[in-house]
């Protein structure tokens, strides 16, 4: 009986508050199971017709009684809501010091970059003990990024970031699953988790991501450059210097991006929005949607253009673009993409980055083991 | 020793001989005046043998054959949807499974669409309803019988249009159609099963105004809202919900053919619209729908329940208006469906304790259940197994919906094995067991034969406990967390599918047991009577099968509902036999 697995590894600081309110649960419903259903079996036995018991003056109605079993039920629920809900605001609390990873989700694979330049396919590696933020968006239909480890999930929608916020308190290697229906190989779009001890985790990334961590699964992309690096790279691949640098800036060509972020900007109709992640890969995609007030020239949409993966690139570029801060500057070649990139292209189902041998018997091997 | 429905309380008795009862016993000290009865026992005349062309039949306005139209289709319906999950299972057997990924997708779609839009949502309103409304509430036929006529032709043109779809080409989409898979990226037949789903539902929704109408104008006289039977009351709430929620499910889904027929942008973000949107719509009518297949039911337990206890409903009026709270409130939980999307924090608080609060009124119908029984004289019928089984698993069912209200648990648990337990004790566990109690528990009405009472016991108890075994383990391996709609699946998680599927055999066999005794009971079943289980009611005062009419003299009432007489078994008295109608006894049931 030890071996059968009716639990998996509470493997967050989220999952242990929501054991604990899970087997509470779990000890109401046996109790009112049990107390329901004995009273029922209990009652029917001894009315059960022929049985020789007082049935005199029976009640019909008894408001006191009814009311005595509507309220305590009431209230016990709204305890449990009140429980519940004030674990789950946790989930949304995210600390200023969280690592932000960005995670797309397409069909059928993860897609996961490291602030720091690495990049990897159906795989996370992550430092135990520190908060980690997903900032994650679909390419093309609705996922939904789940660890059951860490007691979480969070839906993965095209057109808007989500975030999944977590801190790994157990080492480990933990299932990476898709959650929300998406298509043919939904059972198969998905990997692992890594939970590494910080030694461990500082030795991967000295390595590049590149320590093979799974037989027959995805590698990580060796990272030569860090996301903003990339993001400047790209950057001046799209030209948007051509309006956006401080020269272009001082003849009123564009609006300057330095300090943008985080900030409240006027909209020509009247809005005022917060330059969050959400508001900079919309105007890169929607510029005509938020035309920004005291400008009359509108921007070019880069929608199919520019992929997913690279917006997050720009964006942390821009992000990085703080009054008096040196911004990244792409190391190496200022025109060309830097190699490990070259294999990027745009759109498709068929990911340029996706391990070659991934058909879905390999997949199957990776990601649920060799007994097939 | 015969049974007796009513006390000896001889001043109603004009009221009550009216529909008069057909029967054996001739000891009987009144009989009330009852139709001419044939050779065998049954009537010579009924709504059956009334006329016996195929053209009678499919040009019907009659509402009890309207309702066997229903019951037949359904029927259909469910052995096709059984089908589906068969072949889901056998899939889950193994981590890596018989059928590709795209197969398996196919079927569990099927599965999910058959079940919910074409068994489900119409099995009980739809059959059940269709026939009990009228004679329950001493009506001749429904307000709009050809409307209802037409709502059974637009069932199985939707119906067929959806089978067409899931049979050439099938769809795999899951049930859920969620965009922008459904409307831009599926390559399979999305729209011609969504036109035929949106047909069955404004069968559905012609239903609905039909049962509302009747209830509130063709009630017999005397009959007043707080002397119905509580299933009028939960049909009537169901219609309400029905006739609100249906047309919404009904646009949404049309709103995802134009997306995906024209291009127009709704629901994609590439074309400018929203994924989230169509969740919030679908989820609208589809929590909702969940209370249109168990309300029904929880009607039927009330009646199987005072029947075999011979007690009035305790707390009538609770009982009721829990029924319209859970229609009310059921309208305004459904954004607890997306705790996890990007829907705000404090919208999802909002969800969620409204989630909370819908789970009291359902409470309130188990507690009131069981102080019914309190000083019942209680029959363990196989009528009554299926409602102790019902409650069960209702309370089971229940229960595990608050680990999804709160919003902590659900998001790890929405979406895993853990949901598609939960749905199942309650569209299983409850609206199916509902729907084969009333089955058994008005059989005898519609056919005018009794089935084998012992092989009806022993079906109880084998779906009893087939449920359990199929359904229980999915519960754990939720919670261990794995993932709904897989086909394949990791090896940790095959003990709990293999016993699940193990289940899902025992399930089987009793679901096939019902199938052959009722088929049996049409030619050789014993003659019921009007009022085989001595029941209080108005469909039990006319004979079995009712005439065309229903009732040879529109019925006057004048006395409560569920007004049985408390019976005692150290009192001799209780032999005096019911003034409409002999009761069967058990044990004469038991020697057919």
């Amino acid at each position: 009986m030890g071996d059968l697995p009716f639990r998996a590894p509470a493997a967050s600081s989220y999952a242990e508050d929501v054991d604990r309110l899970f087997f509470v649960l779990v000890g109401l419903t046996v109790v009112f199971t049990t107390l329901v259903g004995g009273t029922l079996l209990f009652l029917a036995v001894r009315y059960r017709r022929g049985n020789r018991v007082d049935r005199s003056r029976p009640s019909s109605h008894n408001t006191l009684l009814e009311l005595g079993w509507t309220l305590p039920p009431l209230f016990l629920a709204l305890g449990v809501f009140f429980w519940s809900a004030h674990i789950f605001t946790k989930a949304y609390a995210v600390p200023d010091n969280a690592k932000e990873i960005f995670v797309i989700g397409k069909q059928w694979m993860w897609h996961l970059q490291h602030s720091n330049g690495i990049r990897e396919n159906n795989e996370l590696h992550i430092p135990v003990g520190e908060p980690v933020k997903l900032t994650m968006i679909s390419q093309d239909v609705i996922h939904a990024f789940y660890v059951p480890e860490f007691r979480l999930q969070r839906q993965v929608e095209p057109g808007q970031y989500s975030s999944f916020y977590f801190t790994p308190t157990k080492v480990g290697r933990y299932h990476m699953y898709c959650n929300m229906y998406c298509g043919t190989q939904h059972a198969l779009m998905g990997g692992w988790v890594y939970v590494m001890s910080k030694a461990d985790y500082q030795k991967w990334v000295a390595s590049g991501g590149s320590q093979p961590t799974a037989t027959g699964g995805a590698k990580s992309e060796t990272g030569a450059l860090t996301l903003a690096q990339r993001g400047a790279a790209l950057y001046e691949k799209y030209q948007c210097g051509s309006c956006h640098s401080d020269e272009a800036v001082q003849r009123r060509r564009g609006p300057s991006l330095v300090g943008l972020y985080g900030k409240m900007r006027q909209l020509a109709d009247g809005r005022k929005v917060k330059a969050d992640d959400g508001y900079l890969r919309n105007v890169l995609y929607y510029p005509s949607e938020y035309p920004l007030a005291g400008w009359s020239v509108g921007m070019p949409s880069y929608k199919g253009t520019m992929s997913e993966e690279e917006v997050l690139a720009v964006n942390a570029y821009v992000k990085s673009l703080t009054p008096g801060a040196v911004p990244a500057a792409p190391a190496g070649s200022t025109t060309e993409p830097p190699a490990a990139n070259t294999r990027e292209t745009e759109g498709g189902n068929q990911d340029p980055n996706a391990p070659a041998a991934n058909t879905p018997n390999q997949q199957w091997r990776y990601m649920y083991g060799g007994e097939q | 020793m015969s049974v007796s429905a009513f006390d000896s309380s001889g001043e109603r008795l004009p009221d009550r001989g009216r529909a008069g009862g057909a029967g054996a016993d001739d000891g009987v000290a009144v009989t009330p005046p009852g139709p001419e009865l044939a050779e065998d026992g049954m009537p010579r005349a009924h709504y059956l043998n009334a006329d016996h062309s195929i053209k009678s039949w499919l040009l019907t306005t009659d509402h009890k054959r309207i309702a066997i139209l229903y019951l037949i289709s359904l029927s259909v319906m469910f052995l096709l949807g059984g089908v589906a999950a068969a072949v889901v299972r056998l899939q889950l057997t193994t981590p890596h499974g018989v059928l590709t990924g795209e197969n398996y997708n196919k079927m569990f779609s099927a599965h999910g669409i058959v079940m919910v839009f074409l068994f489900l949502v119409p099995s009980i309103p739809a059959a059940m309803g269709n026939f009990l409304v009228p004679l329950m509430i001493g009506a001749r036929d429904l307000a709009f019988p050809r409307l209802n006529l037409a709502s059974w032709y637009l069932y199985m043109i939707g119906s067929l249009m959806t089978l067409g779809a899931l049979t050439f080409g099938g769809v795999e989409t899951g049930w859920t159609f969620y965009t922008p898979y459904s409307s831009i990226y599926s390559n399979s037949n999305v729209t011609l099963a969504i036109l035929g789903i949106f047909l069955a539902g404004f069968s559905s929704i012609a239903t609905g105004i039909n049962f509302i109408a009747t209830i509130h104008k063709m009630r017999a006289p005397g009959l007043t809202w707080f002397k119905l039977p509580l299933f009028i009351w939960s049909t009537y709430a169901t219609s309400v919900i029905i006739i609100l929620g249906t047309p919404v499910v009904a646009l949404t889904l049309l709103l995802v053919v134009l997306e995906r027929t024209f291009g127009i942008g709704i629901f994609s973000p590439e074309l400018g619209g929203d994924p989230v949107l169509f969740q919030h719509m679908f989820w609208f009518y589809s929590h909702p729908a969940v209370y249109i297949m168990i309300l029904p039911s929880l009607g039927v337990i009330n009646e199987i329940i005072a029947a075999n206890t011979k007690k009035r409903i305790f707390g009538y009026t609770f009982v009721a208006f829990s029924s319209i709270a859970i229609a009310v409130f059921g309208f305004i939980v459904w954004g607890h469906h997306m705790f996890a999307t990007t829907q705000s924090m404090y919208a999802s608080m909002v969800f969620s304790v409204i989630s909370f609060l819908v789970a009291i009124p359902s409470a309130v119908k188990v507690f009131n259940w069981t102080a019914t029984i309190y000083k019942g004289s209680v029959e363990f019928s196989a009528t009554m197994l299926y409602a102790l089984g019902f409650i069960g698993l209702f309370v089971i069912g229940g229960l595990t919906g608050l680990f999804l209200a709160s919003l902590a648990t659900d998001i790890h648990l929405t979406a895993t094995y853990f949901v598609v337990a939960h749905f199942h004790y309650i569209m299983v566990g409850g609206a199916l067991t509902g729907y084969l109690g009333a089955l058994h528990f008005w059989w005898p009405k519609m056919t005018g034969r009794l089935y084998p009472e012992f092989w009806a016991k022993i079906s109880a108890l084998i779906l009893f406990v087939g449920f359990n075994l199929t359904f229980f383990p999915q519960f754990i391996a939720g919670y261990v967390g794995m993932p709904r709609r897989y086909a394949f699946y990791a090896p940790e998680y095959q003990i709990w599918q293999v016993l699940s599927s193990a289940g899902a055999s025992v399930l089987a066999v009793g679901m096939l047991i019902p199938a052959f005794y009722f088929l049996w009971s049409l030619k050789y079943g014993k003659v019921a009577g009007s009022n085989p289980w001595g029941a209080v009611g108005l469909e039990w005062m006319t004979s079995s099968p009712p005439p065309t009419t229903n009732f040879e003299e529109v019925p006057v009432v004048t006395w409560e509902a569920y007004e049985y007489h408390p019976i005692h078994d150290d009192d001799k008295d209780m032999t005096v036999p019911s003034p409409t109608a002999p009761a069967v006894t058990a044990e004469e049931r038991n020697a057919s």
